[in-house]
């Protein structure tokens, strides 16, 4: 099969440049091997701190809004970090003491909310914490098991009895002027957060459950829907195995499952991931890009790849695939004419572009933007 | 790299990073409180169960095999492999007189055929259904399949001659369902592969894939049948430039996938052959073949992709397929599974459950109310078709049935 380009990868960086390519008019196949980092997304793009009108509309195309409010936002274990851009249902505040009576609503028999160590976080900030538990079985019939009390599990009963748990905060709510309440919101219709606010007398923040995330979740889906609506090809569940390359042009690319079946495009887009999605891959003696065996931007020595002291800045993290400003890889010190690294495989080689899902997202349009602007 | 032999297990579950995606994608945990979810089930199972067999846990008989966890993983891990395999080592009770009923399709329509007419209208009976359901446990609100009087084989056997003369041959595998309960499919193909110069040929007395078998514990039985199956195919192949051919993707799936993964009968050197007709088709047209299709064909048609035809990400060639068909308006549905499994949801301990996963599907195409579903799978069929009235086609079927043969 011939396509525009092939984009390996369908996590953030891969959708979004799915999409971009689409909208101008290219013919594009993802080729994803199982799902993302974005089960994992906070729904913060903690690096962009500029306001970015591109990308709030192509979210905002996919039916994903996004509001830009430079401020810090509340970890899910009691901190708070610096962000600006981020889903709606995920709040921002112009400094950590954003209220002054907190009621923190958790789950009976769910572990992967942690109120206790949200309140003791806000205290420090002087706020005053209750926190009440509602139970699950009063809300929805059956009961879930304890194998399902999960925050996807949670979710899908919530999207049928959201309105129930607002009456019951309406009851709990005494003089407090928040609510916390988990992200387990709005999986299959996204204005349900906004609904549960209005709702609500108080100021409502969502904090961060364990992965997966909803808010990850329910983006993937927008995103993977719009880029099917505009024609794009999602092979879920394959994956490159190997590509053929002549000179310095990719000719074509070899997945398990069509095996002889080879994918043809004009562009190629690596967004593989990190070492996580198997993109990069580290042995005792070296780290490596497997699909193409890229020229690596690290350090060979080993002994100075990690600290030793797990909370600090990894320095592994910082590896990542050697390209040129365009984005442009090597192999063997022959540039790649038509392949383009984009996302967490790039590690921290380019740190004007940011990290995480900023990285992810301003690689990809930039990427896009090359390939679109090819004559 | 050599130490890599020594750190990575046979069915590596040590891959697994815990990142829990998995569990988003069974359909089982979303409805059935009991089973303990494909990571537990799976990766985390298979730790202990290596320490010590009696980690065996007998909730892992709710697993439907869909494998929309392998899907999802993004570590490949085969989960659903793990899950099946550890049945079949591990599970020590043998399988109920029902279950292996239901798993000997082949010879269950061996039996049925030349009775069909009277089988066929006692099945469809309130009172022997509710007698069926006493005495074996399968539900009585389940509908079975027809069975048909004349066999797929011996229709085919009659054309062998006509059949030989095209200057492309294949093998077709046609299956159980198709030889005894659905002729008309296996005529579909050879229509449309006859109008590509294809001529379709039977293999050498093929047996049930067995796929049943393996998920009824009944490991002997399917590891004779895959054998046999590899072995015929083998020799099918010996001819230059043919292909074994299939119209169902749980059969494809189990003779390419399941025999080494869990019944360990090695099939390497025919696995890339067997390949599903909607591939092969698409595959004939892209190298120049190409198929006239009646101007008056008009139908709105919605495409389920079957599980197992997700899992070997072939859905794309019967969507390409269907596309093509000038009178086509295509509509493709969510990613969901319907439910059935096979075996599974004919088993009364699992009806209710097995109609509650396929719930979203069947609700989607009401909603998008189609003149036909699409979907290359047999079980799914039945189910789609009693829970929702919807008709299904396989896409084969759909393809003879808009040719212009004129």
């Amino acid at each position: 099969m011939r396509y525009d380009a092939v984009i390996i990868g369908g996590g953030l960086a891969g959708l979004t440049a799915g999409i971009s390519l689409q909208k101008a008019g290219k013919n594009t196949a993802i080729v994803s091997t199982g799902q993302n980092a974005l089960y994992f997304f906070s729904g913060c793009f903690d690096s962009i701190r500029e306001p970015s009108p591109e990308i709030q509309a192509l979210f905002s195309e996919a039916g994903i809004r996004l509001h830009y409010s430079p401020g810090v936002r509340l970890m899910p274990m009691g901190t708070f970090r610096e962000s600006a851009l981020a889903l709606e249902d995920v709040s921002i505040f112009p400094n950590p003491q954003f209220g002054k009576k907190v009621l923190i609503i958790n789950f009976m028999a769910y572990h992967d909310f942690f109120s206790s160590f949200l309140a003791e976080g806000l205290e420090k900030q002087g706020m005053e914490c209750r926190i009440r538990f509602l139970n699950l079985g009063d809300l929805a019939q059956p009961d879930l098991g304890p194998n399902q009390m999960r925050a996807v599990q949670i979710a899908r009963k919530m999207d049928d009895v959201w309105e129930k748990v607002v009456q019951e905060v309406r009851v709990l709510l005494k003089d407090e002027d928040t609510v916390i309440l988990p992200q387990v919101f709005g999986l299959k219709d996204a204005t349900i957060p906004e609904k549960i606010r209005q709702g609500i007398p108080a100021r409502v923040v969502f904090a961060g459950t364990l992965p997966p995330s909803v808010p990850g979740i329910r983006t993937q889906m927008l995103l993977k829907k719009r880029y099917e609506v505009l024609g794009g090809t999602y092979l879920m569940g394959d994956r490159v195995t190997g590509a053929h390359v002549y000179e310095d042009v990719v000719q074509s690319v070899v997945t398990k499952q069509l095996d002889r079946h080879y994918l043809e495009a004009d562009n190629y887009i690596l967004a593989s991931g990190s070492f996580f999605s198997k993109g990069l891959i580290s042995n005792p003696f070296k780290i490596y890009e497997p699909l193409f065996e890229l020229d690596m931007d690290y350090n060979m020595d080993r002994n100075t790849w990690y600290d030793p002291s797990f909370s600090n800045h990894q320095p592994y993290l910082k590896f990542g695939v050697k390209t040129d400003a365009n984005l442009c890889p090597s192999r063997g010190g022959v540039p790649l004419k038509n392949l383009y690294v984009i996302g967490s495989i790039l590690g921290e080689t380019h740190p004007e572009l940011g990290s995480g899902a900023g990285l992810a997202i301003r690689s990809a349009l930039k990427a896009a933007q090359l390939i679109t602007n090819q004559t | 790299m050599q130490y890599q032999e020594y750190t990575q297990s046979e069915n590596n579950f040590e891959e697994c990073t815990k990142c829990s995606i998995c569990t988003v994608f069974c359909p089982v945990l979303q409805v059935n409180p009991l089973f303990p979810g494909p990571k537990q089930a799976g990766p985390d199972g298979e730790r202990l169960r290596l320490k010590d067999p009696g980690f065996f846990d007998a909730t892992l008989k709710y697993c439907l095999n869909c494998k929309r966890c392998e899907v999802a993983c993004p570590s490949g891990v085969n989960v659903a492999d793990i899950i099946q395999s550890a049945r079949l080592h591990y599970d020590q009770t043998p399988p109920k007189l029902r279950d292996r009923i239901l798993a000997c399709t082949d010879l269950m329509g061996k039996m049925a055929r030349p009775f069909a007419p009277l089988i066929n209208g006692v099945a469809s009976k309130e009172l022997p259904r509710t007698l069926i359901e006493t005495a074996l446990k399968v539900d009585h609100r389940r509908i079975f399949p027809k069975y048909g009087s004349r066999s797929f084989e011996a229709w085919l056997r009659r054309r062998q001659k006509e059949q030989a003369a095209f200057p492309l041959q294949v093998a077709y595998f046609h299956g159980c369902y198709v030889n005894y309960n659905y002729p008309q499919l296996g005529k579909d193909l050879v229509k449309v592969l006859n109008a590509l110069g294809v001529g379709v040929q039977l293999l050498d007395k093929e047996k049930c894939c067995g796929i049943a078998m393996i998920v009824n514990g009944m490991r002997k039985e399917a590891v004779k049948n895959a054998t046999h199956n590899v072995s015929i195919i083998r020799k099918a192949l010996e001819k230059e430039g043919v292909k074994v051919i299939t119209t169902s993707s749980t059969c494809t799936l189990t003779l390419r996938e399941e025999y080494p993964a869990l019944l360990d009968v090695d099939n390497a050197d025919v696995h890339d052959s067997i390949l599903i007709a909607s591939r092969y088709i698409f595959e004939c047209l892209e190298k120049g073949a190409t198929l006239k299709f009646r101007p008056d064909y008009h139908k709105r048609i919605a495409y389920h992709e079957p599980c197992h035809m997700e899992r070997m990400g072939w859905g794309i060639f019967s969507e390409r397929l269907l596309r093509m068909i000038p009178g086509v308006e295509y509509m493709p549905l969510d990613s969901n599974c319907c439910g059935i499994a096979g075996t599974y949801g004919f088993k009364k301990e699992n009806y209710d459950n097995s109609q509650a996963i396929g719930a979203a599907l069947f609700d989607q195409i009401r909603a998008v109310n189609p003149d036909i579903v699409a979907c290359d799978c047999e079980t799914c069929k039945w189910q789609i078709e009693m829970s929702t009235g919807y008709s299904v086609l396989n896409p084969i079927s759909i393809l003879a049935e808009a040719l212009d043969t004129n």
